[in-house]
């Protein structure tokens, strides 16, 4: 026993750096899997409230961009609902908005983001408070963001697109063949898109969207572009590269979208187990 | 003596406010950040306790870590660079480390350099290592490593050297 004391006594500097090492060495391999990461996130009030607070500064200088962001979407959305109008006259419920909604959007700010490490995460500022739970989709105006990932009571964060972990299921726009979303860690501008079957007719310059096969996002929000592809190891599959359509290294406001449904969907998959 | 202890624990609060807030969003050419928040590692007294020196590292890594939403790599790096930063006093400077009276200030700018060259080249390894935790992408790891590396030796010696005059 007294030889036990004494040999801790005598490499008490050495066990404390093994001891501290391993600790971080868990975290560190529990943040590379998904969902995992509970303990060490910026979803907190110290990370939050001090991103927040810089923010509050810093959001000023792109409040020019935020507008002409703001204008064009409106453009977008009027243009839809004047041309809309004409055909669903007789539409009796046409002056309530959430009549039948399947999805509920909530606005939110984006205090932290990143794009130049492997896995990279997002800090907004809405919370558990404004009922935001894991697994809601992050959208801008121009397609995808991210998956919320963590919540705290007033902050979450987004697994966003250029996060070695995320998978996102997706699909051509003009045909029904579908894939997955992937990242490789490489160029923030570019996605990876695997598992489309060999006989989907890709070319250069068409638009992938988000496929209806997850809870997480509707359908038909926008991806990006094809901008490359081959055929992989297998010679079964597509492996495309996609150009985004939103900037990731500049990103103001999103939408958070959650999928009413989802809860009856995922029950209803649950059944066969 | 309480001086500092206070100067120390205004450069831990300062030099991690000013890591995540101001250097990570550099970004430089896509990828390049530098990393100066181990100055605190880098310049923390030598004569010291080491148990104490050690745990330190740790919540500055973990802090930063916190911030940035990269799990445990920044403590890993830290606690093993706190480790082993006697051994590359040694090294560096030689014989008046035994003496334990360095001033970081008073040292030649060569031996200096050797230093800190050392120590944050190990620092950005282990931590581009884990962050990326792929041995298949280990050309992007040295890429990383080597730039911000580089970026971070300049960035640690313009700032010692400019903060060391008023001393004088």
């Amino acid at each position: 026993m007294q030889q036990i004391i004494n040999f801790i006594l005598r490499n008490k500097t050495f066990l404390l750096f093994l001891l501290l090492l391993s600790a971080s060495l868990f975290l560190t391999i529990q943040s590379h899997s998904y969902h995992k990461s509970k303990f060490i996130n910026s979803a907190n009030f110290l990370t939050g409230g001090i991103y927040e607070s810089v923010n509050n500064i810093g959001n000023y200088f792109n409040l020019k961009t935020e507008n002409a962001i703001l204008l064009e979407e409106n453009n977008r959305l009027k243009s839809i609902l004047f041309n809309f109008k004409k055909d669903t006259l007789k539409e009796e419920y046409i002056d309530s908005t959430t009549f039948n909604a399947n999805y509920k959007l909530t606005a939110a700010q984006v205090y932290k983001n990143s794009y130049s490490a492997t896995n990279n995460y997002l800090t907004i500022n809405k919370g558990k408070r404004d009922s935001i739970k894991q697994d809601y989709g992050v959208i801008t105006s121009k397609g995808i963001i991210g998956i919320i990932d963590n919540t705290s009571k007033k902050y979450s964060r987004v697994m966003s697109v250029l996060n070695t972990n995320i998978r996102v299921n997706a699909q051509l726009k003009k045909t029904n063949h579908f894939g997955t979303l992937k990242w490789n860690g490489k160029s923030p501008k570019y996605v990876q898109l695997v598992d489309l079957q060999k006989q989907a007719p890709v070319t250069v310059g068409d638009t992938i969207i988000t496929g209806g096969l997850s809870t997480i996002f509707p359908k038909g929000i926008p991806i990006g572009v094809v901008s490359a592809f081959k055929i992989d190891d297998t010679e079964n599959y597509f492996e495309i590269d996609i150009k985004l359509f939103n900037d990731m290294t500049n990103v103001g406001h999103v939408y958070i979208i959650e999928n009413l449904d989802a809860e009856e969907i995922s029950t209803l998959n649950n059944l066969d187990e | 003596m309480n001086n500092a202890i206070t100067i120390n624990i205004a450069r831990f609060i300062i030099l991690i406010l000013l890591q995540v807030l101001v250097l990570n969003n550099i970004n430089f050419l896509g990828y390049i950040n530098p990393y100066i928040y181990i100055l605190f590692i880098i310049l923390y007294p030598i004569k010291n306790n080491r148990l104490l020196f050690i745990f330190l590292s740790f919540l500055l890594g973990l802090t930063v870590d916190l911030f940035l939403d990269s799990g445990g790599v920044h403590a890993a790096a830290c606690v093993t660079i706190a480790y082993i930063r006697p051994v590359l006093l040694k090294f560096s400077f030689g014989t008046i480390y035994d003496y334990q009276t360095i001033k970081f200030s008073t040292t030649e700018f060569g031996q200096r350099l050797t230093y800190f060259s050392i120590i944050i080249f190990i620092h950005h390894l282990i931590l581009f290592s884990l962050e990326i935790f792929n041995s298949s992408r280990i050309i992007l790891i040295l890429k990383k490593t080597l730039f911000s590396s580089i970026f971070t030796i300049i960035l640690c010696l313009l700032i010692t050297i400019l903060f060391s005059r008023k001393n004088k």
